[in-house]
């Protein structure tokens, strides 16, 4: 299966969305002395391998399927990139 | 009155909710399978606690999409009584037939502990037989119980009477230290506009006797009774 047919998705809170895990994780670092992070946001990545005879723009697709069921639009935003 | 409870994957308050209904409500109540697409005659639906598939992706974001969840969402749209308890009320968040997300606790942790709420509007058909501002007890259990929604939906859900339900003190503060969770404007419970739709994260059905610790619960289930009986909130399936 070739490089081109995968798409990768990221998916992140919307900005001013409390990240309660990414508020924990600063934290975690200042204890291990990393002062200098000012801000920690967690995200999610979701890798989508398509059928090579898979019609259509790839990219739209992906994007088709954050806004359905990968994203939560009300919290969430997404970016899809091939690859 | 017939009740159905449905069960996902992963539910784990289905039972808790039959029992509540049958023995302390008294009323008939049958279980419904998630894969079911017709889900036959009821007065109330409940979409009961747990883990529907695993939580993956997110609370609620996979059930939404089983076959049952197509027949609620219409049978909601036709004005049928819905309640969504915990993982119940993450269904229909991300069903779109309430309004807002969950969010982690701030906390990170899950809880599991007694809390008080304030009814906020006791003119729902699931709020009539408790008192404008009265405090009751019941429990909740959750790790992404934080509710989360724009400033102006918060605004218009306040403005409507659509916050059923604040987390408070027992003398009924609504203080940041009484919020559990995070929850914006201490949010625990909301309905849609039409009001036939309820969603909560504490659990009533784990409050509906006093061996328990608590039975205000009860008084949820006894207002969608009350509702029922009066002919207003009956819809056919």
């Amino acid at each position: 299966m070739s490089q081109s047919r995968k798409m990768t998705c990221h998916i992140h809170l919307k900005k001013g969305v409390l990240d309660p895990q990414g508020v924990t994780i600063k934290q975690a670092l200042e204890n291990l002395g990393y002062d200098d992070v000012l801000e920690v946001r967690s995200s999610k990545v979701f890798t989508l391998t398509f059928r090579e005879d898979t019609d259509g723009d790839l990219t739209l697709r992906a994007q088709e399927i954050c806004r359905k069921l990968l994203a939560n639009p009300v919290i969430e935003q997404f970016t899809v990139e091939e690859g | 009155m017939k009740f159905g409870v449905v069960t996902f994957p992963g539910s784990n308050c289905d039972y808790d909710n039959y029992m509540a209904i049958k023995e302390r409500l008294l009323q008939p109540v049958e279980f419904i399978w998630h894969k079911d697409a017709d889900i036959g005659t009821f007065d109330c639906i409940c979409l009961p606690g747990g883990f529907s598939y695993g939580d993956y992706l997110r609370s609620g974001a996979i059930a939404r999409f089983s076959p049952v969840m197509r027949a609620v969402i219409d049978y909601a749209n036709r004005g049928g009584l819905v309640i969504g308890i915990c993982n119940g009320f993450q269904v229909l968040l991300e069903s779109g037939l309430l309004p807002g997300a969950m969010l982690r606790n701030r906390s990170l942790r899950f809880i599991c502990k007694y809390i008080y709420l304030r009814c906020e509007n006791n003119s729902t058909p699931f709020t009539n037989q408790i008192e404008a501002g009265e405090v009751v007890k019941i429990p909740i259990a959750h790790a992404d119980g934080n509710y989360y929604s724009y400033n102006g939906d918060i605004k218009e859900l306040t403005a409507n009477g659509q916050v059923i339900f604040r987390y408070c003190t027992p003398a009924g503060k609504i203080t940041d230290a009484a919020n559990p969770n995070g929850s914006t404007a201490s949010i625990a419970g909301i309905c849609n506009r039409k009001g036939n739709v309820l969603g909560m994260m504490p659990h009533p059905e784990r409050a509906a006797e006093t061996l328990l610790g608590s039975e205000d619960g009860l008084k949820v289930f006894a207002s969608t009774l009350a509702a029922l009986k009066s002919g207003v909130a009956r819809v056919a399936t």
